[in-house]
């Protein structure tokens, strides 16, 4: 039998207040109020039930009386109102399913299946075009939900169908060109033709043609996502600068550039090298102390977070999570740290592209799933940022890191022949599976699909489980090797764990959500919190059992063996069969070509640029530089207990930290800063000056708190348009150079990164490019966490100083945003200075001579000192700008809010100022002002007159207002 | 008498246990973490422990509603054994999802006939935060909390909004002197958001059961006991300790002394 149980709110309907301000927010209407009287949600209940033992699951469980009121009823039953039910997809995950059938399990009531489902009701019926407005755009996303209109009708909750296997081959070698690319496109497999000549050439001589599953593992094998072809692929380089063009040719771009710098640096280092593993393993490692290495890995899930916006974030640090605990024989993650590119939210809904979501809805999503996931595996969220520009309507980014802690003896792994394969934790569906369809009898009586394409649902507590149990299995030593499950699923992860043997897998073991997955599904999903193990047969046992005690799946898929082939059979036969030389070496290289021209953009002046102290509140209220303690504070940033800076700083705890520290060790005092740079305005102008000012960002964040800038590992993201396009690869190259030449310069080597490419926006009319996008993550090792300094001004009577050359460098800054101007120089940095600046910084603050330090970015000058002093509750008077060191005569509007890298203002006792001189004896270095009692922010002009006279409260409202949501 | 032995129940979603057992460790107690699923396996083994903690986190992901499930199990198969743990004089501590499964698992308050006299339900503000608030401790009988005024901790929950059925059951709780942790405002008046960060009756944070020895409350105390973890230590200067390691030494004292 089928039952329904409504649960309403008693109370406040906190569901409706949100979807009626949405539905009036998307129509600039008042009148989402009228459409939605009420909201619901409940649950779909089948089994073997009668009415009193659903009231009793619901007294028992489902339902909060002092809180709720419900509804029971048989499924089906006519609705007092028009109403509007809301329900996952089949086959999309739901994590409190498997809650619910637990319960139902301990309860002794007989529940065999349930669904979820949410319910909006309204007084009437709509007018269609509402109705369209309500259901498309507010209440469901169509990419994972299904909306129902007025009763729900089904007759059963199961998903699946019988399978019956049929081995498909693919007639490859008889096919011309344009037959071979018909395969790659209606199999979706995105091999270009000379990829598909060579398998072609490959089973020719095979004598026999390939089978579904042998073509798609190659694919996913060769895959841009899983092989990174194009940065590691050959490029024809050439650059044009002032008429003059230079030429190279990479044969791998990335170890040409960054892998090398990285390689450079450590032979620098010498014995004192303290990287561990680098660009090998699913993140990178460097050392902590005597007892830990720390392993850091930073990934982008764009494409989903645009479709779905909770699910892909979710999934993004799902997936982010994984690469640590895979990471040599597994970290444990410590914390997490999410950057997100969105439009302004304030984007006009009207004039949205067809088929993108509204930015505002995009970011209450992505901030959501980062949240659900990262808050429910107990991982601390210490850092981020969240930058905004129009170029990323229709293209979010979303980047999720994790850092891991790894004992040493636990930092090398190695698969071993006769070792069982082991799949640990979630089942496997058709998740992921590009157009995987299948017809079941769902609620809408109408045939549908199992949601499979980009969009997933993270199940956090099935990856915790997974984590609890791994974590005890690596101690007790359970297994030879892991690696985690992303995209490929087991074809990537068995593929690269049996790179160097070969394996074996009998696809029948493997366990499924639901029956009616073929033999490639099974080997090619990429169902969520899976982790592949390589276990010796007499561990198995033990493993089997430490699972079995806490509710872990694992199976044994079979064997890593000593053949340099890839042998998959289901049922005793034989689906593929292909050596692991040609699958991982066999792809044919491609030469690309890139080309930059240094673009030829004079600065124009704003027509009217705005008082400084006007110039500053809108700076400070800008999207990109306002407070983000909304975001800040739904993460659980303290969970673990290792949290030294925290996120949000100051006098009452709102001021906007450089960088977190953690000390993950609880009791000692080693810890890592964490921070990042990202500058895509800057990029527009010059992408190398743009890299290097990010890498310096990055380093200047940890280095404000404390952190070692000689300790400092540093990771890339790349997130780019249309790369087939020889300007946007050129402005690729020209990053990967300059982060090759920072890097040597700065001594912080590369140790893991990713890629994101093609992130464009194409419909019949309208094509949107992301701006050149790299992200830089900072790692920095803190030998004493007591020392670390947080950017809050701190008492009254104390000196302030700006370390630093100030350029005229207003190219890509918030000052050109406010007042409407483009072009100019981009700020970027002197790698022969900035290394000796960090140095001093880093011994002042070490020295404790340093009260607060803040790292100047966007807003330069005049925004940092306004953060310190409204973070600390402590007024300034700057008086100094005459004596700040510049390169040329600069007029005080550049001084004030010119971005120039590698600056920072610090705060210090009377006391100190002989000591710090010292410090910074030979660098730019110059007292700009006081603090003061008084609540007010005052800057002086090189004249003596005042430019800024603000309160303290006008300045932090300003700064505040924007997203306080 | 001999260290007392904390036992730090975990199950799917539980997270905040391994600094929780640091607090308990610094405090002086050995601590054994054991999975819901081999104490339900064995109940009596509940027996061998003098002080039972449920730690922080999502247990199964805080589905249908926060602790719930969890809570569920206890009633239904670990009541006898926690029934004989309690009346041999030992302690239980609920900390954040633990004070909502002690509390929905009727452990704090007995429910009457008419049902669960309190719950804890989601924040007014309708989302998660982690922030830090100022307590008014008024320790009454609790065990946990002797000699304790004031408490500067973390909260972190979307589902920390206490609230009682009628309002007497309140002004009950508050007579008895079971409602020992309560939010307080700035400079002595009366609090509002986001010093009651969810919007709790009474603005409880915390309560105790009837005889003192069990104590749910919403805050961390195990989040504020290094002298790094308070948000302004680079402000005031490092203190020796944090203010939450009290309540976990007030529970060590109770069987040393």
């Amino acid at each position: 039998m089928l039952w329904e149980v409504e649960i309403r709110p008693l109370g406040r309907d906190a569901e409706r207040e949100r979807v009626c301000d949405e539905f009036d927010l998307l129509t600039h209407g008042t009148r989402g109020g009228d459409l939605v009287s009420a909201s619901s949600r409940g649950y779909l209940l089948e089994g073997n039930l009668a009415a009193p033992d659903v009231a009793r699951f619901c007294n028992e469980l489902l339902v909060d009386p002092l809180v709720e009121s419900v509804k029971i009823s048989p499924l089906g039953t006519v609705l007092d109102h028009p109403a509007f039910t809301v329900l996952l997809k089949p086959g999309v995950m739901d994590p409190v399913t498997e809650s619910v059938l637990k319960a139902a399990n301990d309860l002794n009531v007989p529940v065999s299946q349930v669904r979820t489902f949410r319910r909006y009701f309204s007084h009437e019926n709509l007018p269609s075009q509402d109705c369209d407005t309500l259901v498309r755009k507010v209440l469901a996303n169509d990419a994972i939900e299904q909306v129902v209109i007025g009763p729900l009708k089904s007759d059963h909750l199961a998903l699946g169908q019988p399978y019956t296997f049929k081995l498909i081959t693919v007639p490859l070698r008889s096919l011309d060109d344009a037959g071979l690319m018909k395969v790659s496109k209606d199999g979706q497999l995105a091999l270009t033709i000379e990829e598909m000549r060579t398998i072609r050439q490959h089973f020719q001589e095979q004598d026999r043609d390939p089978t579904d599953c042998e073509l798609e593992s190659i694919a996913q094998t060769w895959s841009e996502h899983c092989s990174h072809k194009t940065l590691k692929g050959q490029i024809a380089y050439s650059e044009t600068i002032d008429g003059r063009t230079r030429t190279t040719h990479y044969k791998n771009m990335l170890k040409e550039t960054i892998f090398a710098a990285t390689q450079t640096i450590r032979q620098r280092l010498g014995a004192d090298d303290w990287c561990v593993s680098v660009f090998s393993d699913n993140a990178g490692v460097v050392k902590f102390d005597e007892q830990f290495h720390v392993c850091f890995k930073v990934e982008t899930h764009n494409r989903p977070s645009a479709i779905e916006p909770y699910g892909g974030a979710n999934t993004g640090l799902g997936g982010v999570i994984r690469d640590v605990l895979g990471t040599a024989l597994g970290g444990k993650p410590i914390c997490n740290t999410d950057v997100f590119c969105f439009a302004p939210p304030d984007f006009p809904p009207e004039e949205l592209p067809p088929g993108v979501l509204h930015p505002r809805r995009v970011m209450h999503g992505v901030v959501a799933g980062v949240r659900d996931y990262g808050n429910r595996m107990g991982i601390p969220t210490v850092n981020g940022s969240v930058y905004f520009e129009e170029r990323y309507l229709a293209n979010p980014l979303v980047f999720c890191g994790t850092v891991g802690l790894i004992p040493v003896d636990k930092a090398d792994k190695e698969v071993r022949a006769g070792d069982l394969i082991v799949a640990v934790g979630g089942r496997t569906g058709r998740d992921g599976i590009h157009g995987a369809t299948f017809s079941s009898e769902g609620l809408t009586e109408q045939s549908e699909k199992i949601s499979g394409g980009a969009v997933q649902i993270g199940n956090a507590i099935a990856e915790k489980k997974v984590l609890d149990v791994i974590l005890q299995a690596r101690d007790w030593g359970l297994y030879t090797a892991i690696t985690d499950c992303g995209a490929g699923g087991f074809s990537s992860a068995v593929g690269e764990m049996g790179a160097d043997l070969g394996a074996r897998v009998e696809l029948e073991n493997c366990p499924l959500k639901y029956e009616g997955l073929s033999y490639t599904e099974i080997w090619i999903s990429e169902s969520q919190e899976r982790m592949v193990l390589s276990v010796a047969p007499e561990k198995w046992e033990q493993l089997r059992k430490l699972c079995e005690a806490e509710n872990v799946e694992a199976a044994v898929l079979g064997t890593f063996e000593a053949t340099g082939r890839l042998k998959l059979t289901y049922h005793g036969q034989q689906v593929a069969d292909v050596s692991m030389q040609f699958l991982h070496d066999g792809r044919p290289e491609i030469v690309r070509s890139a080309e930059w021209t240094k673009p030829t953009v004079a600065a124009t002046s704003p027509p009217k640029p705005l008082a400084p102290t006007d110039a500053l509140k809108a700076i400070l209220g800008s999207f990109s530089v306002c407070s983000k303690e909304w975001v800040i504070r739904q993460y659980d940033h303290e969970v673990q207990g290792g949290s030294v800076i925290k996120p949000l700083v100051g006098v009452v705890e709102d001021g906007p930290s450089d960088a977190a520290v953690v000390a993950p060790v609880l009791g000692s005092t080693t810890g890592i800063a964490v921070g990042n740079g990202l500058n895509p305005r800057y990029a527009d102008l010059d992408p190398w000056a743009a890299a290097a000012a990010a890498i310096d960002e990055a380093v200047r964040n940890v280095v404000a708190v404390g952190g070692d800038p000689t300790r400092t590992a540093i990771l890339d993201n790349f997130c780019w348009g249309n790369i087939t396009d020889p300007q946007m690869l050129g402005a690729l190259v020209r990053t990967s150079e300059a982060c090759r030449d920072v890097a040597l310069a700065y001594g912080t080597p590369f140790i893991s990164g990713k890629d994101s490419l093609n992130n464009e926006y194409r419909s019949a009319n309208r094509k949107i490019s992301i701006p050149h996008t790299l992200l830089i993550s900072s790692l920095a090792h803190v030998t004493d966490v007591t020392r670390c300094v947080t950017m809050d001004l701190k008492e009254a009577g104390n000196d302030l100083y700006l370390v630093g050359v100030t350029k005229d460098e207003l190219g890509g800054s918030h000052y050109h945003v406010v007042n409407g101007a483009t072009g100019g120089r981009p700020p970027c940095p002197d790698l022969t200075q900035a290394p000796k600046l960090f140095a001093a910084v880093h011994r002042a603050i070490t020295s404790g001579l340093v009260r607060a330090c803040h790292d100047l970015s966007e807003g330069g000058l005049a925004v940092a000192v306004a953060e310190m002093a409204f973070a600390g509750g402590i007024g300034a008077d700057v008086t100094g700008l005459a004596a700040i060191s510049t390169e040329g005569e600069l007029s005080d509007g550049v001084k004030l809010f010119s971005e120039s890298t590698t600056r920072f203002v610090l705060e210090a006792k009377p006391g100190s100022a002989a000591d710090l001189k010292a410090v910074f004896d030979g660098l730019p270095f110059a007292k700009i002002g006081t603090t003061v009692a008084d609540q007010r922010l005052r800057i002086a002009s090189s004249a003596g007159e005042w430019l800024v006279w603000a309160k303290l409260s006008e300045l932090k409202d300003a700064w505040q207002k924007p997203l306080r949501w | 008498m001999a260290i007392p032995k904390v036992l730090i129940l975990r199950g799917p979603g539980t997270n905040c246990d391994h600094e929780v057992a640091y607090a308990f460790e610094r405090a002086g107690a050995e601590v054994e973490k054991l999975h819901i699923n081999q104490l339900r396996q064995a109940p009596q083994k509940l027996q061998n422990y003098q002080i039972l903690l449920l730690p922080g986190g999502f247990s199964y992901g805080d589905d249908v509603a926060a602790g719930k499930v969890l809570a569920v199990q206890l009633e239904h198969f670990l009541a006898d054994a926690i029934r004989e743990f309690r009346d041999a004089d030992k302690l239980v501590l609920g900390i954040c999802n633990g004070f909502q499964t002690i509390l929905k698992a009727g452990l704090l308050v007995p429910p009457d006939e008419d049902g669960p006299l309190a719950t804890l339900a989601r924040n007014t503000s309708g989302r998660y935060e982690d922030r830090w608030v100022n307590l008014d401790v008024t320790p009454g009988k609790s065990v946990f909390l002797k000699g304790l005024s004031t408490l500067e901790v973390p909260v972190a929950h979307g589902e920390g909004n206490f609230i009682c059925r009628k309002e007497w059951i309140l002004q009950g709780l508050a007579q008895a002197g079971q409602a020992v942790l309560r939010y307080a405002g700035l400079n002595g008046e009366s609090p509002v958001y986001p010093q009651n960060p969810n919007g709790s009756q009474g603005n409880i944070a915390g309560i105790s059961d009837a005889t003192g020895r069990v104590l749910g409350l919403m805050p961390h105390p195990e989040r504020n006991v290094l002298p790094t973890h308070h948000p302004r230590w680079t402000r005031q200067g490092l203190r020796k300790e944090g203010d939450g390691l009290a309540l976990f030494r007030n529970a060590v004292e109770y069987f040393t002394t």
